[in-house]
């Protein structure tokens, strides 16, 4: 009895050892993909997922210097955004921001479609150079290219002064561009379309190349023109990446801050105010945290709508590349 | 022939568009080798003639320029160290295992890039303040490794991904480990786009603006780029020192970008390329 209790007893703790390991082996073969994003996933939800929260409750909250103080906002429910959506500043800020982006994506998206239809087109010596060029335009950091730009259009010694008012476009002598807001986001407009070309180009560039040759060629056959050609064959083909770039250059234009900011010498006019300069204004200028959080939540918003079909294109194509 | 005057055309109007848009760099770097009295002239010198460096000496004479050269890589490198570890052990997983869950975290990788930090400066703010650590290096180093990992853990994904599986089975049949096939043969093939990724997160670090500029108040603590914003005074803008300043501060980054643009910068549209 005490023999076959401890037989029992000895082989149950076999089972169980076996069990165990077999146990441990499928945690460890299940478990190693997340140790190995768990990292990554901390970091990510903490520092950026928990703000993000954050951020949603500080829009129902009165948020001013006294609550700054005493570390604790006051809830108002939905009052921040019946505020702002009531506020005429906020109607325009809206607008300004819906026409500054489609301008800008209008521009550089056709501006970098040319350039990169050009370089097909062009001598490899001028391909290089203009391939280089880019390149360098590309890696200048945003805040220096800004400065750079704020002195070529300086209203007293500005490059760009001096060169229009030479080749007769007007008296440019003295002139403040940033008087006028529309001349002002001209301007501003410059820099962003210009920042913007050398990735823009440079991928559909790279884009370009993949449109087959014997389509082009069979098409020239059947007496095709070029821009039949451009329409019929390379459009489709670069379809899936003109429209990712498209929605990447849509986000960013619908967000750019950093060159009113820069540019207007961290002061700007409340003309300048596009949707993020005008968060950050009610937030950090006039210390209205809840209401400058509301109008974040509503960028936020509108962003992750356009950046939907980004997503999802990108995690398709993944997922269709098994990988 | 007139295929001749085609190309000369499509040459000609290839170098204009060159000359436009490299023409500001060339501005900068000019304006900040020539004397006061040629930058500040009614009709502009196109060379410096002499050329000088003393826009260069009065830019790290500058207050603090050297203090926040040492801010800017103290949080630049901190964030590269740990996030090149961190993000490497996500893109093995994403790029080698099938698991559940899997998609929902390239979702969320890719959705947290398009997340304005102009939105998240708000309640990071407040909160950093809450705890005191508003204007702390600490802060602007936690917040700095959020925004590089996404983008580096999409980037590696990619190198991993292209190494074939079949190199690590060869050497797990031929006995070794899982790990042991992983760290010989896997590793030393993806060392050269780690380095990219690495740099290609330096230069996004080194850029930062808004939250660096929000949360670093004191001029000992900013970083290089906050710090080319004091060159605009009540009395007007030194142009000399801040294209000197520009120049500086731009010239790491455009060295390491030109290293490593073609390995690094295909991450962003990877859904519309075939690869």
């Amino acid at each position: 009895m005490r023999a076959a209790g401890s037989i029992g007893a000895a082989s149950a703790r076999t089972r169980s050892r076996v069990g165990a390991s077999s146990l441990r082996s499928l945690v460890a073969r299940k478990g190693l993909p997340y140790a190995l994003i768990a990292p990554a996933t901390v970091v990510i939800i903490g520092v950026l997922g928990w703000p993000l929260l954050d951020l949603l409750y500080l829009s129902t909250q009165h948020y001013g210097l006294r609550e700054l103080f005493q570390h604790q906002g006051r809830f108002v429910g939905l009052q921040n955004f019946a505020t702002i959506l009531s506020d005429p500043q906020f109607r325009y800020v809206v607008e300004v921001t819906v026409i500054f982006t489609a301008v800008n994506v209008a521009l550089s998206m056709t501006l970098a479609t040319i350039i990169a239809l050009l370089m097909e087109r062009v001598s490899s010596f001028v391909r290089v150079l203009l391939g280089a060029g880019l390149v360098f335009v590309w890696a200048t950091p945003v805040i220096p290219a800004i400065d750079l730009w704020q002195w070529m259009f300086d209203y007293e010694f500005g490059v760009i002064n001096w060169l229009l008012t030479r080749i007769g476009a007007g008296n440019y002598i003295h002139h403040n561009w940033f008087e006028n807001p529309l001349q002002g986001f001209t301007v501003i407009t410059v820099v962003v379309v210009w920042g913007a070309i050398p990735f823009l180009a440079l991928t559909l560039h790279a884009g370009l190349t993949q449109v087959p040759k014997e389509l082009v060629e069979a098409a020239q056959i059947d007496g095709a023109r070029a821009w039949q050609i451009f329409r019929n064959v390379t459009l489709p083909t670069l379809k899936p990446l003109l429209l990712v770039l498209l929605s990447l250059s849509t986000i960013w234009d619908f967000q750019v801050f950093n060159q009113v900011w820069v540019m207007l010498n961290q002061r700007p006019n409340e003309n300048y105010f596009v949707i993020s300069v005008f968060s950050f204004q009610e937030s950090f200028r006039v210390s209205q945290y809840g209401l400058g959080s509301a109008v974040a939540v509503v960028m936020v918003a509108l962003l992750m709508i356009i950046s939907f079909f980004y997503v999802r294109q990108t995690v398709r194509s993944i997922n269709e590349a098994g990988a | 022939m007139r295929r001749t005057a085609l190309r000369v055309f499509y040459d000609g109007v290839g170098l204009l568009i060159f000359a436009v848009m490299i023409f500001p760099i060339y501005w900068m770097i000019t304006t900040a080798l020539k004397p006061g009295k040629e930058i500040l002239s009614l009709d502009p010198y196109w060379f410096p003639a002499p050329v000088t460096l003393e826009n260069f000496i009065s830019a790290m004479q500058v207050p603090f320029f050297w203090n926040d050269v040492v801010n800017s890589l103290t949080v630049v490198l901190t964030v590269v160290g740990i996030s090149i570890v961190i993000s490497f052990l996500a893109a093995v997983a994403v790029a080698r295992f099938g698991f559940r869950g899997r998609t929902a975290f390239i979702v969320m990788v890719i959705g947290v890039q398009m997340v304005p930090l102009n939105a998240l400066v708000i309640p990071i703010y407040l909160l950093l303040d809450s705890v005191n650590q508003v204007d702390s290096l600490l802060g602007v180093i936690a917040y700095y490794l959020a925004v590089v990992l996404p983008f580096m853990v999409w980037t590696l994904r990619g190198f991993v991904h292209n190494i074939p599986v079949d190199l690590e089975e060869a050497a797990m049949v031929d006995g070794a480990s899982r790990v042991g096939a992983f760290m010989r043969i896997v590793f030393p093939l993806v060392a050269p786009g780690l380095v990219a990724t690495a740099i290609f997160g330096f230069i996004q670090a080194w850029n930062e603006y808004i939250i660096a500029y929000v949360l670093l108040s004191s001029s000992s603590k900013q970083t290089l780029t906050i710090w080319l914003a004091s060159f605009t005074t009540q009395h007007g803008t030194d142009w000399g020192g801040l294209m000197a300043g520009a120049t500086l501060t731009s010239l790491p980054v455009v060295v390491f970008f030109l290293l490593v643009q073609r390995r690094v910068t295909g991450g962003l549209t990877a859904g519309a390329v075939k690869g």
